[in-house]
């Protein structure tokens, strides 16, 4: 079972397009069994697959065991892809982490269990620096950034490769990707161009701002399900191919 | 990821088609759900085409398994499944693999079956039997997705459309709800709706048998057992032409795979019903003939006689092709038993025998495409079902008339346990006096006696109390298991010398392979003196005091 967590301490980059992207051409196309885990007490990748936000027992239930997460999942409208839903409660997530004993592999050991039916699970992150994303950057195999291409989110990819490498014993691969790419910016274009060829934790792949990449919220579905050939879901597909070749 | 799966079939009731009740099912859930056809995923809408295969006497099925041919655009695949319909099933979880150059209409052979999971599976099972096809049913599947208020789909209906090609009919539509993950409540919900629409029923029988009922078939069909519906009260005449048609049966049914030499079991079963039907013949053939049946349909001693004649050259056409089987089919195991030889060296040895048997399966072929075989088999039934009808009818006309018939009148209880009993008294006298030193023909006269008691206790099995009757098979079986093995060696020596005599006059018998020969027949005679070793304790064990209690009890209860 491989964890791929996307995460971003910014919010608005991508991260929950990008995960549900991800994870159904995961399901469809490479044939994996998936479960995606929508992490951010906004519940925004829930509502894509049209799954209420809502887990029985909280967010407490589950990170205190009373629940396994096995309990939470909710089968999708698509073949071998599962969603554990986000809850209101997430939002104290951190709380209920440190009540647990504060430890930053927590998330790990839940989902420890689910290594005997999925071979495949995608973390879509609460935008923040907490313990909730500790514990993400700890369980996670491939962390999957998207960047908006400005000086400072590079900054921000910095520092979070820098806080990974501390990291002792398992330590994840880090992939950025440029995301909402406006060609027609000089900055977009020098920055991607220059970065994608000399940073090799930087894909080459770029999804490009697109405004079918927004119309996911109003088809609650994948761009790569309501518009297969769009060059919204080719740079998905282009996107996930390069993830697979380089973390493999 | 689709768990919970609930059947119905939409069969309909007086003037209402399948089509209709599909169109209420649909209408029933369109009051609860949102319904959109399903165009995606493993589930989605789909033709295809399924055969069944399976051995010509079910062993798969008889082992709780179903194989399954999906033919593919690029070969095909196979598919178990331990969900077959006889119980219990096997509790192993499907099993799939795929295959190249198969023909859904053919018998397949289990050695032209690539290595894989189901090869490995079912070799125990099916062997050295062939794989043939039983019903071939095309499938067009229809899938309903069931949405709720949020546009969820909570659950789907899958619509199953077989039929049957070789029946020409559609059998009645299956509906299937498959819940989603997470939403047992909303598919618990469906298949309530499902189940209350007139016309619905749950499905409780496997396709395969609902496609074979349409081709006058069911699964399990076809068994070498003389499982005869006889009664004790029933006129002995009635109960043996029951018997000898059945047995007449298994012999009609395997001709046509014998002589397209599918198997060899075709040729085995046949040899063994020739066998029963003419120890039947000694064992009770006088009932045939007996004053007290009707005089207008009665075998006279000379028909007997003649039919008895006739079944004995039927075995005779058929022994030097099984006798040849016999080697073959066990020539693995006796290379592998090889010590001074190398298993190459038998090769030459294999090839004769393959050769010698093409010559005589064509001499055996010839003599079941015969005028007198046919003759034979015609004569016979008619003759059989002549007496069986006329006794039971005049059976029936006695009842009517409120007459009991003659008192002296011999019935099927009576019957079977006068001549068991003597069979029985037959085996305890010859083994009896069998000593360490009497000759080899002592033994192989006993053999014989024993396989017609064993007949008898067949023959007569459903007047038996079945524990009884068990335990006194079990004995019988061991002791038969032990002559067998001291006279089946005995010939087979006998046959490789007399091979590796022809092979030599004809210029085919290298010097390594008359070595190899040689060490397989001093194999089968330590065998042989093993067997020889065995066989007082096995006779004391079945005709012993204790044997002969629980023969008695057995032949009480049979008359009881």
């Amino acid at each position: 079972m491989k964890i791929y967590a996307t995460y971003n301490i910014k919010g608005g980059v991508g991260k929950t397009t990008t995960a549900v992207n991800l994870a159904y051409l995961a399901a469809t196309e490479s044939k994996l069994r998936t479960v995606l885990w929508d992490l951010d007490p906004q519940g925004a990748a829930s509502f894509m697959f049209r799954v209420k936000p809502r887990v029985k027992g909280g967010g407490k239930a589950l990170i205190r065991g009373k629940r396994p997460l096995d309990d939470a999942i909710k089968g999708t409208d698509f073949d071998n892809l599962d969603l554990i839903p986000a809850d209101f409660t997430y939002r104290n997530m951190d709380l209920l982490l440190d009540d647990a004993g504060g430890s930053d592999r927590k998330l790990k050991k839940l989902l420890a269990p689910l290594a005997a039916e999925y071979d495949a699970v995608f973390l879509d992150c609460p935008p923040s620096i907490s313990l909730v994303s500790e514990n993400v950057l700890h369980a996670a195999d491939v962390i999957v950034v998207p960047l908006i291409p400005t000086t400072l989110s590079v900054r921000t990819l910095d520092q979070l490769t820098e806080f990974v490498d501390g990291f002792r014993g398992h330590r994840p691969d880090v992939l950025a990707f440029f995301s909402m790419v406006d060609r027609r910016k000089k900055l977009h274009k020098e920055i991607t161009e220059s970065l994608s060829s000399e940073r090799p934790d930087v894909a080459a792949t770029v999804i490009p701002y697109l405004s079918i990449v927004e119309n996911m919220s109003v088809e609650r579905s994948p761009v790569t399900v309501f518009a297969p050939r769009s060059a919204a879901a080719r740079a998905y597909r282009a996107l996930w191919s390069e993830i697979r070749a380089r973390t493999e | 990821m689709t768990p919970g799966l609930a059947g119905f079939i939409a069969a309909g009731q007086d003037t209402q088609t399948s089509d209709d009740v599909i169109s209420e099912v649909l209408t029933a859930l369109e009051q609860e759900f949102t319904l959109v056809p399903d165009r995606g995923g493993s589930l989605r809408t789909a033709a295809r085409r399924r055969t069944w295969f399976d051995t010509f006497d079910w062993r798969l099925y008889r082992a709780g398994l179903t194989l399954e041919y999906v033919p593919a655009h690029r070969g095909g695949e196979l598919r178990l499944s331990g969900a077959g319909s006889a119980a219990p099933p096997a509790p192993a979880a499907d099993v799939e693999q795929p295959v190249t150059g198969w023909q859904a209409s053919r018998p397949h052979q289990l050695r032209d079956l690539p290595d894989g999971p189901i090869t490995a599976r079912i070799a125990g099972v099916v062997a050295p039997r062939a794989l043939l096809p039983a019903v071939t049913v095309s499938d067009a599947a229809t899938v309903r997705r069931l949405l709720n208020e949020d546009g969820k789909t909570v659950a789907r209906l899958v619509i199953d459309q077989p039929s049957v090609p070789a029946a020409g009919q559609p059998l009645p539509p299956r509906l299937t709800v498959t819940e989603v993950r997470g939403y047992p409540g909303q598919a618990r919900r469906a298949i309530r709706i499902v189940a209350c629409v007139v016309g619905v029923r749950p499905a409780t029988e496997p396709v395969l048998a609902a496609a074979l009922r349409a081709v006058g078939r069911r699964p399990g069909d076809y068994s070498n057992k003389v499982d005869a519906t006889i009664t004790a009260g029933m006129p002995a005449a009635q109960a043996a032409a029951t018997i000898l048609l059945r047995l007449l049966d298994t012999i009609e049914a395997n001709v046509p795979g014998l002589l397209r030499d599918i198997d060899t079991e075709f040729l085995h079963d046949l040899r063994v019903a020739v066998r029963r039907t003419r120890s039947a013949l000694k064992l009770f053939g006088d009932a045939l003939t007996a004053p007290l049946a009707p005089r207008d349909s009665r075998l006279t001693g000379d028909e007997l006689a003649r039919f008895a004649a006739e079944f004995k050259w039927v075995g005779d056409l058929t022994t030097p092709t099984r006798d040849l089987d016999v080697h073959l089919l066990g020539f693995e195991d006796t290379s592998r038993a090889l010590r001074a030889a190398k298993p190459d060296d038998l090769e030459p040895f294999r090839a004769y025998l393959a050769q010698r048997r093409l010559r005589e399966f064509r001499a055996l072929s010839r003599g079941l495409r015969s005028a007198r075989f046919a003759a034979l088999t015609q004569d016979w039934r008619e003759r059989l079902t002549r007496i069986r009808e006329s006794v039971s009818g005049r059976t029936a006309a006695s009842a009517r008339s409120g007459q009991s018939g003659s008192p002296a009148r011999e019935t099927a209880g009576t019957l079977g346990m006068e001549r068991t009993r003597r069979a029985f008294a037959k085996v305890a006298r010859r083994g009896a006096v069998i000593s360490p030193v009497s000759p080899a023909e002592s033994l192989h006269d006993l053999r014989k006696r024993c396989k017609e008691l064993r007949y008898a206790l067949e023959f007569f099995a459903p007047l038996f109390p079945p524990v009884a009757y068990g335990a006194v098979l079990g004995d019988l079986k061991r002791l038969q298991d032990c002559l067998g093995e001291f006279q089946d060696t005995e010939v087979q020596i006998g046959e490789i010398r007399v091979l590796a005599t022809s092979m030599l006059t004809a210029g085919e018998a290298p010097a390594v392979t008359l070595l190899a020969m040689g060490e397989v027949t001093a194999g089968l005679a330590a065998r042989q003196q093993a067997a020889r070793a065995e066989f007082e304790r096995r006779f004391a064990a079945f005709a012993g005091a204790d044997g002969q209690r629980r023969m008695s009890l057995l032949l009480r209860g049979g008359l009881a």
